[in-house]
């Protein structure tokens, strides 16, 4: 029994949310490999060969892999898919994006957003905004799975020595090009990484508010975060969104500041560790789920938070 | 072109959905049903196409009960042109679907496929994509910009790290995330007009497909519960609790 990981990477590094996925495939027991698909990507493979527990990197390095496009990169998994009892992928943009394609092409029934690995081709995955939690069975030959990176432990990204296949590319796409990306860095830790983060919601009234939470952010080493209505609001970027369709955050801390707790948003945050809300309506829902509720309002709340931690 | 939207009939997502007893499943019996939300994003992308000129019809297909009719119809009276009903009673899962779909795209031979990016049922996040390869189609996921132009269009996606811009060729599918656009209230005379409009009805067998689902179900349970807070006095309190019981900041 072996397990495929498909590593999500930039060429250079591995994402963090392949040593997630490696954990969910540990839960799966049996060897496990991790494909590295890019364009010029033998550091990532090199990176991918000391994990913790891998045994081999299968490297597929040509240019039709550039900028990851999923009609490119489907093909090169299912080169590679053949023997594989599982194969594994985080639950995130890029899983998401390319997996599906690779089980239609297999003519597999693919799991989505797996937050648990039974054994026996077993696994938990929640439904309905993690309102219920389906235990699956699957009877494909080979599963397809994509992992709620949370979920997971992620395993040590040093101390192994897997040896490195390359194996060839699949060849040139003319189905679709990629054309830019507006990605805007920060200093602050990622969110879906993060120990401790701090969302704001549409209580926050507008984007220059959100800089008191940045300000709270910088004093606690955290992530900041948003609810639908102030991305949809345009007080911050699409990829704060935290909830059923955005991303998916279990850190030790949860700060929710103007959120009222719809199911879409806890979806997003309920798994964390400890949850704080802020909020004035003391009958939001957000408080059912708080394990520190402050009715207050946040425009006193929140600068009394940063002054109080010093 | 045509523009074919698949709509799926899913309990309203302001409903909170119980488990059954039994743990087989979600109660959706007496349950409001609506289409699912991405959906009508879909539905209103696809009818702005049509306005603008982009395309001529605006077709809806659902797969499922004989009430998935009515989505159908909240399709039509937002401005689609007709429907097509894949009857099917119980659980389908994507795969199926995405072969339904592909053999309705055989038939129909649309420009575009503007599927919504997730069930907020299932939360499989998985049919656009299947279709996409099983018509061997380029693909735009979580799209929330669309511009067609000559032969190809242009997607802007929301992707974990913020934007990307991608070009695809035509015919493409696409699957469309929350900030595409506002979907419109369909007025009363739509609704009226839209009873009218034409729904073809099939079954899988029609088209050959297995419905069968692939994964089997072993047990649906709740999710376990939060033990109850506390409620803190002022900020103070707040931070020596976060400090002193929680342990989670310095
Ligand atoms: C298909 C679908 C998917 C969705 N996906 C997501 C998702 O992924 N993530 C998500 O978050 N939502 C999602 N939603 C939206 C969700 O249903 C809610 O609409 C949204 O979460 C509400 O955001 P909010 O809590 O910021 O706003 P509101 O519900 O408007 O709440 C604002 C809160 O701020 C409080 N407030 C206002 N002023 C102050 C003040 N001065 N001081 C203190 N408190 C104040 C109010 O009391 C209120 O509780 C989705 C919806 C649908 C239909
Ligand atoms: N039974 C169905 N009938 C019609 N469309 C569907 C059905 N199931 C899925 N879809 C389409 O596929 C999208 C994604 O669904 P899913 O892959 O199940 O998350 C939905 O938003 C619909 O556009």
């Amino acid at each position: 029994m072996s397990n495929l990981v498909i590593a999500e990477h930039d060429g250079a590094e591995i994402k963090p949310h392949t040593l997630n996925t490696i954990a969910a495939a540990q839960a799966a027991g049996g060897d496990i490999h991790v494909a590295v698909i890019g364009s010029g990507c033998q550091a990532a493979a090199d990176a991918a060969a000391k994990i913790a527990g891998v045994s081999k990197v299968l490297m597929v390095d040509s240019a039709e892999y550039e900028n990851q496009m999923a009609e490119a990169v489907a093909p090169a998994i299912v080169k590679l898919a053949d023997g594989y009892s599982t194969i594994f992928a985080p639950a995130n943009t890029f899983g998401k994006n390319v997996m599906p394609r690779v089980a239609a092409l297999m003519d597999i029934q693919q799991l989505s957003e797996v937050s648990a690995v039974l054994g026996e081709k077993t696994y938990e995955r929640p439904i309905y905004a993690g309102n219920a939690i389906a235990t699956v069975k699957s009877s494909e030959p080979t599963d397809i799975v994509t992992v709620r990176m949370t979920s997971f432990e992620p395993v040590a990204a040093e101390g192994g020595s897997a040896s490195i296949e390359t194996v060839s590319g699949t060849g040139a796409q003319d189905l679709s090009s990629f054309v830019g990306q507006s990605v805007v860095s920060s200093d602050r830790p990622e969110l879906t990484s993060a120990k401790i983060v701090i969302s704001g919601g549409r209580g926050m009234q507008n984007g220059e508010n959100f800089g008191m939470l940045e300000k709270v952010a910088d004093k606690l080493g955290a992530a900041v975060g948003a609810s639908r209505a102030a991305v949809d609001a345009g007080f911050v970027p699409n990829d704060y969104q935290v909830g059923q369709t955005g991303k998916v955050v279990a850190p030790d801390l949860y700060i929710a500041v103007g959120i009222s707790g719809a199911i879409q948003h806890l979806a997003g945050m309920k798994d964390s560790k400890v949850i704080v809300a802020i909020n004035k309506d003391d009958e939001a829902p957000i408080f059912q789920v708080a394990d520190y509720g402050l009715v207050a309002d946040l425009f006193d709340a929140v600068p009394a938070l940063e002054k109080e931690l010093g | 072109m045509k523009v074919l939207v698949p709509v799926k009939r899913v309990v309203d997502y302001n409903v909170k959905i119980r488990v059954k007893a039994d743990q087989t499943g979600v109660e959706t019996a007496n349950v409001k049903m609506s289409m699912n939300p991405f959906d009508e994003i879909a539905v209103e992308q696809a009818v702005r196409m049509k306005e603008a000129g982009q395309a001529d019809e605006v077709i809806a297909v659902s797969i499922g009960p004989q009430q998935s009719q009515e989505t159908i119809r909240t399709a039509l009276a937002m401005g689609a042109d007709r429907g097509i009903l894949v009857q099917h009673d119980g659980e389908i899962q994507p795969l199926a679907v995405a072969k339904l779909l592909k053999a309705i795209v055989d038939a129909e031979g649309p420009g575009i496929v503007l599927c919504g990016k997730q069930a907020i049922d299932d939360d499989a996040n998985q049919t656009a994509q299947m279709l996409s390869a099983l018509l061997g189609w380029s693909q735009a996921t979580f799209v929330s910009k669309l511009e067609i132009g000559d032969g190809e269009a242009t997607a802007t996606r929301e992707v974990d790290g913020g934007l990307e811009t991608i070009k695809v060729k035509l015919p493409a599918v696409c699957s469309v995330d929350l900030r595409l656009n506002e979907p419109r209230y369909a007025s009363l005379p739509n609704i009226m007009k839209a009873k009218k409009k034409p729904i073809d009805m099939k079954t899988p067998a029609d088209f050959g497909v297995d419905p069968t689902p692939r994964l089997t179900t072993v047990k649906v349970v709740e999710p376990p519960p939060r033990q109850a807070g506390v409620k803190v006095a002022d900020v103070a309190e707040l931070v020596s609790k976060l400090r002193n019981e929680a342990k989670v900041i310095s």
